[in-house]
């Protein structure tokens, strides 16, 4: 198939970007990562610069092939990475824009590749269990029911991609660190410090100039794993809680 | 700074602070709205006009006035200082193409509650103007019912909605609050902390009606008016 690619290309996070148009070919059974690899094969071999882009696991999980695709993080595919959508998807002659995420908490390093060190700041202050070495417990000495491991498993799917920072008006992170703060608040493991990690993650991720949430559910739609606001309900409960309730010092 | 001005200040607590208002301010429109359909009465104005006198001479009454105009200053300037906090968070750049998908809310609203409200708020200046402010400043009509004098709100109303003009902006005003409240009525839940599978769609569904009848209900007081002048 024969595809005009318009991509983002930026050489750096302090120079100007504009969309180049590029011709490639694809076939159907590509993934939209090996269709870019053979673009990018050809810019080489023509000594052109290639085009950057992230990606790592090409299976779904590392959350670092992220780009906008047709207006859509992701591109068109419910619950889909870029690394997992394929070019059967597309028709013979379509045109696709391929854009970077736009976030002012995520700069654009170069062409599609951004820099989203806010995350991991994000997950630094407080998306962990503190666990101090020494014997490991029983697992059967910790019962968890299974509706709870359920919702905790559903939480623990978010990938930490940015699609919903991406996807979102307001380039709110708040889907991303539902899901962490849902994730470990719903473990037994996690509850002992779940009011301190509410605070302190929603606090950076203040700090990062992420913005507000208005519940537009955009994150949701575009998600990959598909999270559902409900774990951002549960974070605004687990944020008003350990403000109002707790000795947690913000 | 301590915990609540932290709290307050922080994204989640702007958004609570909305949350509230906006919930405080549906409630005020149902208690408006059923004292406005009195306009309808086809009384002469006589059950509006006296509602209108005990509305504007009730202490408790009056305080709670004063708190609801507080309550829309603190949404409003609120609103504003949360717009204006997304669009930096955005950033310089606008996507070339830009789908919007969303799951399970008005779209449309939802990305446009700063422009929405900034309607309302408009509208909420002019009409204060027009009925408030006249009232007020003493320049409108009297009427005495069995020995007692009270502003004839209703003849200024019924004035008011001889002008074609007013009728259409009023109702293009009540179309605007609308929208508002297609997204904002469940919003202000989620914003809360409150969605559940069990009762979440119900929430929906009464925001929906809500959204619907209560500007429904005010638009057709000034239509009414204007069609039996
Ligand atoms: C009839 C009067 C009004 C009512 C009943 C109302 C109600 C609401 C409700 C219930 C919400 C949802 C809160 C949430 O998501 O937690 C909301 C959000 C909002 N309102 Fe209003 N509102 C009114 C007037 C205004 C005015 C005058 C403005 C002026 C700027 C305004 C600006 C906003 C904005 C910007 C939001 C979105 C905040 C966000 O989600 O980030 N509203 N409103
Ligand atoms: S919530 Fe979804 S879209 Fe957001 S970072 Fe996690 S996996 Fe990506
Ligand atoms: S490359 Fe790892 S999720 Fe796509």
């Amino acid at each position: 198939m024969k595809l005009t690619l318009k991509i983002w290309r930026q050489k750096n996070a302090n120079t100007k970007g504009r969309f180049e148009t590029y011709q490639a070919e694809a076939s159907p059974d590509m993934s939209f990562l090996e269709m870019l690899d053979v673009l990018n094969e050809d810019l080489i071999s023509q000594k052109q610069e290639p085009v950057a882009f992230e990606h790592d696991c090409r299976e779904g999980i590392c959350g670092t092939c992220n780009m906008v695709i047709n207006g859509e993080p992701h591109g068109p595919m419910q619950g889909t990475t870029t690394c997992q959508l394929h070019m059967r998807h597309f028709n013979d002659g379509d045109t696709i824009v391929i854009e970077p995420f736009r976030a002012s908490a995520f700069p654009v390093i170069k062409d599609l590749a951004i820099d989203r060190d806010s995350f991991d700041r994000i997950i630094q202050a407080g998306g962990y269990v503190s666990i101090n070495t020494g014997q490991a417990q029983d697992g059967n000495a910790i019962p968890i029911e299974k509706e709870t491991a359920a919702e905790a498993f559903d939480a623990a799917s978010c990938i930490g991609c940015g699609a919903c920072v991406a996807a979102c008006p307001n380039a709110s992170a708040m889907l991303f660190v539902s899901a962490k703060v849902s994730h470990l608040a719903h473990m037994p493991q996690g509850k002992v410090e779940a009011k301190r990690r509410a605070q302190a993650m929603v606090n950076q991720m203040d700090e990062e100039g992420f913005g507000r949430c208005s519940n537009i559910t955009a994150c949701e739609a575009e998600c990959p794993k598909e999270i559902s606001v409900e774990h951002i309900a549960r974070l605004n409960r687990e944020y008003l809680s350990s403000s109002v309730g707790s000795q947690v010092k913000a | 700074m301590n915990w609540f001005t932290n709290f307050l200040t922080s994204s989640i607590g702007q958004k609570v602070v909305m949350s509230l208002t906006g919930l405080f301010l549906i409630v005020f429109l149902v208690v408006h709205l059923t004292g406005n359909l009195q306009l309808l009465a086809g009384d002469g104005g006589k059950a509006f006009n006296l509602y209108a006198e005990f509305m504007t001479t009730n202490p408790l009454i009056k305080t709670v006035s004063y708190l609801l105009y507080a309550g829309i200053l603190l949404h409003a300037f609120q609103g504003w200082a949360i717009w204006r906090k997304n669009r930096k968070a955005r950033g310089p750049h606008r996507y070339a193409v830009k789908v919007n998908r969303v799951a399970g809310t008005n779209g449309f609203a939802a990305s446009n509650m700063a422009w929405l409200g900034t309607i309302i708020f408009v509208f909420i200046l002019i009409h204060l103007y027009q009925f408030w402010l006249q009232m007020k400043m003493g320049a409108i009509d009297m009427v005495t019912y069995d020995g007692k004098e009270v502003a004839d709100l209703h003849g200024l109303v019924a004035a008011t909605y001889e002008n074609l003009g007013f009728v259409i902006f009023y109702v293009v005003s009540m179309v605007v609050i609308a929208y508002h409240l297609l997204h904002g009525f469940q919003s202000a839940f989620q914003t809360l902390g409150l969605n559940h599978r069990k009762y979440t769609p119900f929430i929906k569904a009464v925001g929906k009606v809500y959204a619907i009848a209560v500007p429904l209900g005010f638009a057709i007081i000034p239509i009414i008016m204007y069609l039996s002048k």
